[in-house]
């Protein structure tokens, strides 16, 4: 028994002197000792192995699966006049809907064409030999047994240093020293909660990385693209306060520095949010406002819709683009599926989080373009930076439901192909529509 | 990871369903997953208001039509094998199998599909494309973007085309008649359900 105990405490002792050793500290300064890119290279390589039997089989099936949309067949209608088939075509793109829709589509996670030995991440893919169960197997042992307690035990470290840290630095009365510690603190924490989730980040252009006073904007797909973002800099957050853990660590991150958290019933008043944003830019010396402008987790295969409102504060706009490798596992928090902590809990034992992070040139508001046309503009810019399709649907569309213009437009579209011509169908020359009664 | 196969045996008579409907395992279990999502409440059924949660098909102008293609008449929900079923009738037709005149007539053939699209117009079911139905159909489809009068008038001159034996109505031969230079199977496929 006093064996096993004392065994026991040795074994602990080691394993706390190699994570402050090896994980640590390094983390803390900013230096990497390469391990994580080695793990990489050799989990690409076993992946590449072993799954290529999958490869060939699994892509012919996806192809029969996956629905490639119809191109638009609006040109077989018949020009100028009605014709009995004309409703098939509408009948036609509502099935296909129903089998499967580009919008919701973007509200799953993107299924792989290969597999990565993820059962989150295996869909449709058939048993295919005892080989691969078996290396499935160890997978699990592995990021169970050996990563999991490793990266919990890092991700509560760096969080308990950053509610401990920022409430010491709150302390200071001098600006200066405080600002320059109070940076050092977040960055320390964040990379620490960086290792904990495994994640390798690839920064590009650094030289538009965003600047004091200005509006940091990025596409978004889970909570951690804050610790993403923020091992490269600080930035001001901009949230809705919650209560429990998250509040303490609220609380305590503004006393080192101001970021802008909003009760619940202020976020409704959109001009009261402005304001206060407005004002925090204002002052040239306050950290950069981190945005994510989609107002909700998307996939990260294309970018929705951006919400005008952050355009409408001013100052200077810092596009970033956020891309995960979905081959690590995949980033991407469906919050109808999963919360907080089960999501956490996926993120920590997938085999990596492998990002690469692109900042883009500053952009302005141009003379006479409105808010929805410059959020549109910048939209455009990430989505062509990251690789990820710029769809011009809302984000919000995730909760509810199609507004009625929408039904309209198509009409539209319908009628002008009917009644453009003056053909036989127009009595004659209407100059308004008058309402059907 | 065996994955197919354990969903195929979630689905009760699934061979029957495969034969009557022509689909593959993998299409009846990528529809399968599809009617699960579909089905928030886990009911095992889904209801009409479970197909207006697609915003795609809110957006349709005979959303409501399609939708309640679904339905059988006093039916407020529909299960898995009507749900596939209907979608069968979607399927391209099989080109390569030769027409056995002693087989059912299958699911997906040119006159299933008339058939079919006839009754998304013929609403109460009565064997006739009424003026009145017609009218509906055009009136969901252009809506506020024409007078009453315009549409009327289009309504009118469709039937005088169609209408051959003069009741002011469209009977299915009628129907039939007056699509035969159209490509069916074009039009009223689903191509990816092959």
């Amino acid at each position: 028994m006093e064996d096993l105990w004392s065994i026991a405490v040795v074994l602990l002792q080691v394993w706390f002197s190699v994570m402050i050793g090896f994980i640590m500290i390094p983390a803390m300064f900013g230096l990497s000792l390469g391990v994580t890119s080695v793990y990489i290279q050799i989990l690409v390589k076993i992946l590449e192995v072993t799954v290529r039997k999958l490869d060939e089989k699994a892509y012919l099936q996806t192809q029969y699966l996956f629905p490639r949309p119809q191109k638009k067949i609006i040109v077989d209608l018949h020009k100028g006049e009605f014709a009995l088939s004309d409703s098939f075509y509408f009948y036609i793109k509502g099935l296909e809907s129903i089998v499967d829709d580009q919008v919701t589509q973007r509200f799953s996670s993107e299924e792989l064409v290969s597999w990565n030995l993820l059962t989150r991440t295996n869909h449709n893919f058939h048993y295919i030999s005892l080989r691969l169960t078996i290396i499935w197997g160890l997978g699990v042992i592995i990021r169970y047994c050996v990563l999991f307690p490793l990266r919990i035990t890092l991700a509560i470290i760096g969080l308990t240093w950053l509610v401990i840290g920022t409430t010491l630095v709150g302390f200071l009365p001098n600006k200066r020293l405080k600002n320059w510690l109070s940076e050092l603190v977040h960055l320390m924490c964040y990379r620490i909660c960086a290792r904990g989730l495994s994640a390798t980040i690839q920064y590009h252009n650094k030289e538009n990385k965003p600047q004091k006073g200005g509006i940091c904007v990025a596409n978004h797909t889970s909570p951690i693209d804050i610790v993403i973002l923020a091992n490269d800099g600080c930035y001001a957050m901009v949230g809705q306060s919650h209560g429990g853990l998250m509040g303490v660590i609220q609380r305590s991150m503004v006393r080192s520095c101001p970021h802008v958290w909003f009760e619940r019933s202020e976020m409704r008043d959109r001009n009261a949010v402005t304001s206060r944003l407005r004002a925090h830019v204002a002052a040239k010396t306050n950290l950069p406002i981190l945005i994510f402008p989609e107002g909700t987790c998307i996939n990260n295969t294309s970018v929705m819709m951006f919400k005008k409102g952050s355009f409408e504060i001013g100052g200077t706009i810092y596009p970033v683009a956020i891309k995960y490798d979905p081959r690590f596992g995949d980033a991407f928090w469906n919050s109808a599926k999963y919360n907080m902590v089960n999501y956490l809990l996926r993120m920590m034992t997938s085999w990596a989080i492998v990002v690469n992070v692109w900042y883009l040139p500053p952009m302005t508001r141009r003379e006479g373009e409105d808010a929805a046309q410059f959020a549109n503009r910048v939209k455009s810019a990430i989505a062509h930076q990251g690789g990820l399709l710029d769809m011009a649907w809302d984000g919000s569309l995730k909760r509810a439901k199609v507004k009625e213009e929408f039904k309209e437009q198509q009409q539209k579209m319908y009628s002008s192909m009917v009644m453009g011509k003056k053909g036989r169908n127009s009595q004659e020359p209407h100059t308004e529509t008058t309402r059907r009664q | 990871m065996g994955s197919t196969n354990s969903t195929l045996s979630k689905i009760p008579n699934v061979e029957e369903l495969m034969q009557e409907t022509g689909f593959t395992p993998a299409h009846i279990v990528r529809l399968y997953d599809r009617f699960e999502a579909l089905d928030k409440e886990k009911t095992g059924h889904l209801r009409p208001q479970d197909f207006g949660a697609i915003n795609r098909l809110a957006m349709n102008p005979i959303g409501d039509r399609i939708i309640g293609a679904f339905f059988s008449p006093g039916q407020e929900t529909v299960d898995f094998h009507s749900f596939v079923r209907i979608l069968a009738h979607f399927r391209p037709a099989d080109k390569k199998h030769p027409k056995d005149p002693s087989m059912p007539e299958p699911v997906n053939s040119r006159t299933s599909k008339l058939k079919f699209a006839f009754q998304l117009y013929d609403q109460d079911k009565d064997g006739k494309i009424s003026r009145a139905e017609l009218l509906q159909v055009l009136r969901s489809m252009l809506e506020m973007q024409v007078t009453e009068e315009q549409l009327e008038s289009i309504a009118d001159r469709t039937i005088q085309e169609a209408d051959l034996d003069k009741d002011d109505a469209i009977s299915f031969e009628e129907f039939r008649k007056s699509l035969e230079k159209v490509n069916i199977d074009h039009k009223m496929s689903i191509r990816f359900l092959r």
